[in-house]
């Protein structure tokens, strides 16, 4: 058994200690917001918040996360997940939107860390969020705005 | 029988010799027999450089800000750099991939490395390129290796748990040389043989 907070909640699961946390999100809890996409850390759709860190879930076994904190696409909040969302409307980031929720995560989290990013800062942080559209550039400048929307 | 005389035959091939040992390493024992104090120590850096220079240890003690991946020291997929705590750039900490563990794959063959820490050698220290002088005179001196005495040395090693790793590293990846306790004899052997480096 494995208890930690899933966006807020408190939450037990009983699966086998190397169950990777996509899994169990997707299979056990039935979120299925986090997206698979390759299984071995490579593409950055699995992306969640863990403590307060991005961190793949699919290279994550639960008997790590005793204790843990954990955020997901479902119910990412704060000033800078809302940033993130409204910039992402304003100019229609995703096309397929497969790896989207990753690539919304991960520019919550270095929205957190860097509330005003430069270009180089937004390439390296989202450098594992690989987008099979190839929306790129509208992500960038969807991060850009959202800064510049938290910046007031 | 007949089983038994062709593997006897292809062990003794010199290029599965040669294989073989590239993945041994030699305990100082087997350089007492050389007499000169000097000597003797310069050819056990030499028997430390096997581990210095596979490549469990060379992908994290990278020349510039990008880690190496594999056997084939490629570069790190996904793209990834050291950041300012050698750590990765805000966002994409090393963390984010990798764990306190290895893990392995469920979906196919392999394993992503991991243990904690999880980073890389300081710039300073970078090995990959380096000629054994070259990183002999750098694992020597304070400026380049943390403000590290000789002991210290001897205890990053012998004991630490990262540069353990190198004999774990999971599945999909080949072992540093022989084990961590040889290393450490190994070093401790140079040590009080006067810490000697080669001089090409």
């Amino acid at each position: 058994m494995t208890s930690f907070t899933l966006n807020g909640k408190d939450v037990s699961v009983d699966v086998p200690d190397d169950t990777p946390l996509l899994w169990v999100l997707r299979d056990e809890l039935r979120m299925t917001g986090t997206k698979f996409g390759c299984g071995i850390a490579q593409c950055g759709a699995c992306t969640v918040v863990v403590d307060g860190m991005s961190r793949r879930s699919c290279v994550t076994p639960i008997s790590t996360l005793e204790g843990a904190s954990i955020e997901t696409i479902e119910q990412l909040e704060g000033p800078e997940a809302d940033a993130v969302r409204a910039a992402w409307e304003e100019i229609d980031v995703p096309q397929c939107g497969w790896c989207q929720s990753g690539q919304i995560v991960s520019a919550t989290s270095l929205l957190r860390m860097i509330p005003k990013p430069t270009d180089e800062d937004i390439d390296n942080a989202m450098a594992g969020n690989i987008c099979r559209c190839a929306t790129y550039v509208r992500i960038r400048q969807a991060i850009h705005n959202a800064a510049d929307t938290l910046e007031g | 029988m007949k089983t038994l005389f062709l593997a006897a035959a292809l062990a003794a091939t010199p290029l599965l010799a040669f294989a073989q040992d590239a993945q041994e390493l030699k305990a100082p024992d087997a350089f007492s027999d050389i007499a000169d104090e000097g000597e003797r120590s310069v050819a056990l850096f030499g028997e430390m450089m096997k581990v210095i220079e596979h490549p469990r240890c060379l992908n994290c003690h990278p020349a510039g800000d990008t880690p190496l991946q594999g056997d084939d020291m490629h570069p790190h997929v996904p793209p990834v750099v050291r950041g300012e705590a050698d750590f990765g750039a805000p966002g994409m900490n090393c963390t984010t991939c990798h764990g306190s563990e290895n893990v392995a794959f469920l979906t196919g063959k392999g394993s992503i490395p991991g243990h904690s820490p999880w980073q890389l050698a300081p710039v300073e220290m970078a090995w990959v390129g380096k000629s054994a002088p070259e990183i002999c005179a750098q694992l020597k001196d304070p400026e380049r290796n943390g403000d590290r005495t000789l002991a210290d040395l001897h205890e990053h090693f012998a004991e630490d748990g990262l540069v353990g790793w190198g004999w774990h590293p999971g599945e999909g990846r080949t072992p540093a040389p022989g084990s961590q306790e040889v290393m450490g004899q190994l070093v401790q052997a140079w040590i009080d043989t006067g810490a000697a480096c080669p001089e090409s």
